[in-house]
C-alpha cells in the first residue's frame, strides 16, 4: 500500500500507483471521445432534423395540392379566398433576383481576385482583404435599408418608371453583399496554382496580365466555378434584402424593374402574420422552404464537388 | 545566330506590342483598384448615410425607452437586451458543441466513411440559407418542444446557424498546431486527451476565440430565422431580470420570455412609410452595423495577435 506524505514513490509502490492512474486517465479518455463524438453528431442531427421537418409538414402540403398543379399553376395566393399553390411566381422572383446579383458579383468579385492575388503588393493584400471581408459582415437587414432607401432612390433617377419595390435595387446590394465572398473563394483558388506555372508563363515573354487571364484563371477555374456556385447558392437564399426591398407581391415575371416576391420573402411575409399552426398557409411555408433547401442544396453540391476537383489538382 | 535578325520594321511591331501589353497591364491595375474601391466606398457610403439619417436619435431616450406608437418615442431598450440575452443562450450553447465537434474530427476522427459523413454535413450545413434554420426551429423547438417563441428558442436557432462556423474556424486553429507538440506529448506518456487539453487547445485558443466572435457577429445580425419562428417587433417590457433579490440569486425565468432584438426591431421600423420611423430605423442600423463592425474588428486584432505571439 502507499503511504501518504511519501515524496516520491519508488520500486513496487511506483508501478501500483501509475497502473491505478493510468487505469483511471485510459477510462476518461473514452468518456471524453464519447462526449466528443456526440458533438460531432449533432451535425448530422440537424441535417436530419431539417429534413424530417421540411418533408414532414410538406407531405401534409402535398395532401391538399397535387405536385402538377403546385409546379404549372402560374398563381401563388395561398392565403386568398381564391387560393392557388403554383411556387413557379416564387421560383421567378428567386431567380430573377440573383440573377441581377450574379451579374453585379460576378465581374466585380473575380476583377478584384485576380487583382489581389496576382497584381497587389503582399501588404496592400494583407490590408485590403480583411476590410473587404467585413462588407460581408454587414447584417443584411442593413443592406436591405440601402437597397430600399440609397439604391432604389439612385436608381429612380436613371429609370424614372422605375417602382419603389423592385428586383433591381434587391438585385445589386446582393451582389454587393456577395462580392466579398466570391472575391475571396476565387482568391484561395488562384494562389493555389503553383508558382513554377506562372514562371513558366513569364519565361515565355508573357506580361502579368496574360499570365493571370491565360494560366492562372483556367488553372483555378473549378475553384473559381465553386466560388460562382456558391454565390449563386446565397443569393438564393438571401432573405431581409428581397424581404425589404422587392415587395412582398408573387409575380411571375423576370422583369427586374418589377416588384416581385421571393421564395425567402415569401416565408418571411407568412412568419410576421399570425398563422395558426398546422393550418394550410401554416404548411405552405415548409413546402416553400423544402424547395428552397432543394435549390440550394443541388448548387452546393455541385459547389463541393468542384472545391474537391481543384483541390486534387495539384 | 541560326536565324535571320528581324527587319527593323518587324522589331518595332514587336516593340509596340510589347509596348501595348504593359499598358494593358497597367490598365487592369487600375481596374482590379476600382472595383476594389467601389466595394469598399459602398461599405463607407452605407455606414455613412445610416449615421446622417439617424443621427437626430442617438440619444440616451432611444437607448432606454421601449418601441412607441409615436416615431420620436420609441426606443431599442427591449431589442438590445434581447440581444443581448440571445447572444448569450447563443454563445453558452454553440461555442462549446462546436469547439468539441471540432476537437473530434480534427483529433480523434480515424479516417473512415463515418467521419466523413459527419464532415459532409458540417460542410453542407454552413450552405444552408439561415431562413431554413428559422423553419427548423418553428418545427422543432416552437411546436415539438413547446418552448414556445422564446428567448431559448431564439438562442438555440441562431446556434444551430453558426455551429458550422465555430467548427470550421476551430478547425483550422488546431490543424496550425504543428505535429511535433503532440508527439513530443505522446512520448511522455500523456493520454489523447492530456495533449488535446494540456498542449493542442492553448495554442488554438486565439483561432477558436477569433471562430467564436465571428459566429457571434453573424448570429447577432440574423433577422430571417428569428422572424419565422415568430419573435415579435413591439416589446414594451423587458424579461425577467436573471438576478434576484432572493435565495439562489439567480433566475432563468428569461430563457422563456417573448423578446425582440435589433435587426427586428429594425425591419420593422424599415417597413413602414413614415421617414419618421425610418429614421430610427437609421439609427438602429447604425448601432447594430457599429457592434458587428467591432466584433469583427475585435476578431481580427485577436488572429493577428496570437499570430504574432507564436512562434514554432
Amino acid at each position: 500500500m502507499n503511504e501518504p506524505k511519501r515524496p516520491m514513490p519508488v520500486g513496487p509502490a511506483m508501478s501500483v500507483g501509475m497502473f491505478a492512474s493510468l487505469r483511471y486517465r485510459k477510462a476518461r479518455d473514452r468518456v471524453v471521445e464519447a462526449v466528443l463524438l456526440a458533438c460531432g453528431m449533432v451535425a448530422v442531427f440537424i441535417t436530419v432534423a431539417i429534413v424530417a421537418i421540411l418533408v414532414s409538414e410538406s407531405a401534409e402540403f402535398f395532401e391538399h395540392v397535387t405536385l402538377k398543379e403546385f409546379l404549372t399553376d402560374p398563381l401563388w395566393t395561398p392565403l386568398f379566398a381564391d387560393a392557388h399553390y403554383g411556387i413557379m411566381p416564387l421560383v421567378a422572383g428567386t431567380l430573377t433576383t440573383t440573377f441581377v446579383a450574379l451579374a453585379v458579383a460576378i465581374p466585380f468579385g473575380t476583377t478584384i481576385a485576380i487583382y489581389l492575388s496576382e497584381f497587389a503588393p503582399h501588404k496592400v493584400r494583407e490590408t485590403l482583404k480583411p476590410i473587404l471581408e467585413l462588407l460581408g459582415a454587414v447584417p443584411t437587414v442593413v443592406y436591405g435599408y440601402f437597397a430600399l432607401l440609397v439604391v432604389t432612390p439612385l436608381l429612380q433617377k436613371l429609370l424614372p418608371e422605375l417602382p419603389g419595390f423592385n428586383m433591381l435595387g434587391a438585385g445589386i446590394v446582393m451582389g454587393l453583399m456577395i462580392v466579398p465572398f466570391v472575391a475571396s473563394v476565387s482568391e484561395d483558388a488562384m494562389r493555389s496554382v503553383p508558382v513554377y506555372m506562372r514562371e513558366g508563363s513569364y519565361a515565355m515573354g508573357a506580361t502579368r496580365l496574360q499570365t493571370a487571364l491565360r494560366v492562372v484563371v483556367p488553372g483555378a477555374f473549378s475553384g473559381i466555378a465553386a466560388a460562382y456556385i456558391l454565390g449563386i447558392s446565397r443569393a438564393v437564399g438571401e432573405t431581409m434584402v428581397v424581404s425589404i426591398a422587392a415587395g412582398m407581391q408573387p409575380n411571375l415575371t423576370f422583369d427586374p424593374t418589377q416588384p416581385a416576391a421571393t421564395i425567402t420573402a415569401y416565408i418571411v411575409q407568412v412568419s410576421l402574420g399570425d398563422l395558426p399552426h398546422g393550418s394550410i398557409g401554416y404548411q405552405t411555408i415548409f413546402a416553400a422552404g423544402l424547395v428552397l433547401m432543394i435549390i440550394t442544396l443541388l448548387f452546393n453540391v455541385a459547389g463541393f464537388f468542384l472545391t474537391r476537383k481543384f483541390r486534387e489538382a495539384y | 545566330m541560326a536565324t535571320p535578325a528581324l527587319p527593323s520594321n518587324d522589331l518595332q511591331t514587336v516593340r509596340r506590342d510589347v509596348a501595348s501589353r504593359k499598358v494593358r497591364d497597367q490598365l487592369f491595375v487600375l481596374v482590379g483598384l476600382l472595383a476594389l474601391f467601389a466595394c469598399l466606398l459602398s461599405l463607407l457610403v452605407l455606414f455613412s448615410k445610416l449615421v446622417m439619417d439617424g443621427s437626430d436619435r442617438f440619444t440616451w431616450e432611444f437607448v432606454s425607452s421601449f418601441p412607441s406608437r409615436r416615431a420620436t418615442q420609441a426606443g431599442i431598450l427591449a431589442a438590445w437586451v434581447g440581444s443581448s440575452l440571445v447572444m448569450l443562450v447563443t454563445a453558452c450553447t454553440a461555442v462549446p458543441v462546436g469547439v468539441m465537434a471540432a476537437i473530434y474530427l480534427e483529433e480523434y476522427a480515424p479516417k473512415n466513411w463515418f467521419t466523413g459523413i459527419i464532415e459532409i454535413n458540417v460542410t453542407n450545413l454552413a450552405g444552408v440559407p439561415s431562413i431554413v434554420y428559422g423553419l427548423l426551429a418553428l418545427g422543432l423547438f416552437v411546436y415539438k418542444f413547446d418552448l414556445g417563441q422564446s428567448i431559448v428558442t431564439a438562442g438555440l436557432t441562431l446556434a444551430l446557424l453558426i455551429l458550422p462556423v465555430v467548427i470550421v474556424a476551430t478547425r483550422e486553429s488546431l490543424r496550425s498546431v504543428p505535429r511535433a507538440i503532440r508527439e513530443a506529448a505522446y512520448g511522455l506518456g500523456a493520454t489523447r486527451w492530456e495533449v488535446t487539453k494540456d498542449h493542442v487547445l492553448p495554442y488554438s485558443t486565439g483561432g477558436i476565440l477569433t471562430g467564436m466572435i465571428l459566429g457571434l457577429s453573424r448570429a447577432i445580425g440574423e433577422t430571417a430565422p428569428l422572424i419565422t419562428i415568430g419573435a415579435l417587433a413591439f416589446i414594451a417590457f423587458l424579461p425577467t431580470p436573471p438576478l434576484t433579490e432572493v435565495a439562489p440569486y439567480v433566475s432563468f425565468a428569461w430563457l422563456t420570455d417573448p423578446f425582440t432584438v435589433m435587426p427586428i426591431q429594425m425591419f420593422n421600423w424599415v417597413s413602414r412609410p413614415d421617414p419618421a420611423f425610418q429614421a430610427n430605423a437609421a439609427a438602429a442600423g447604425a448601432i447594430l452595423l457599429g457592434m458587428t463592425l467591432l466584433m469583427n474588428a475585435v476578431a481580427i486584432y485577436i488572429r493577428y495577435r496570437f499570430r504574432k505571439s507564436i512562434n514554432w
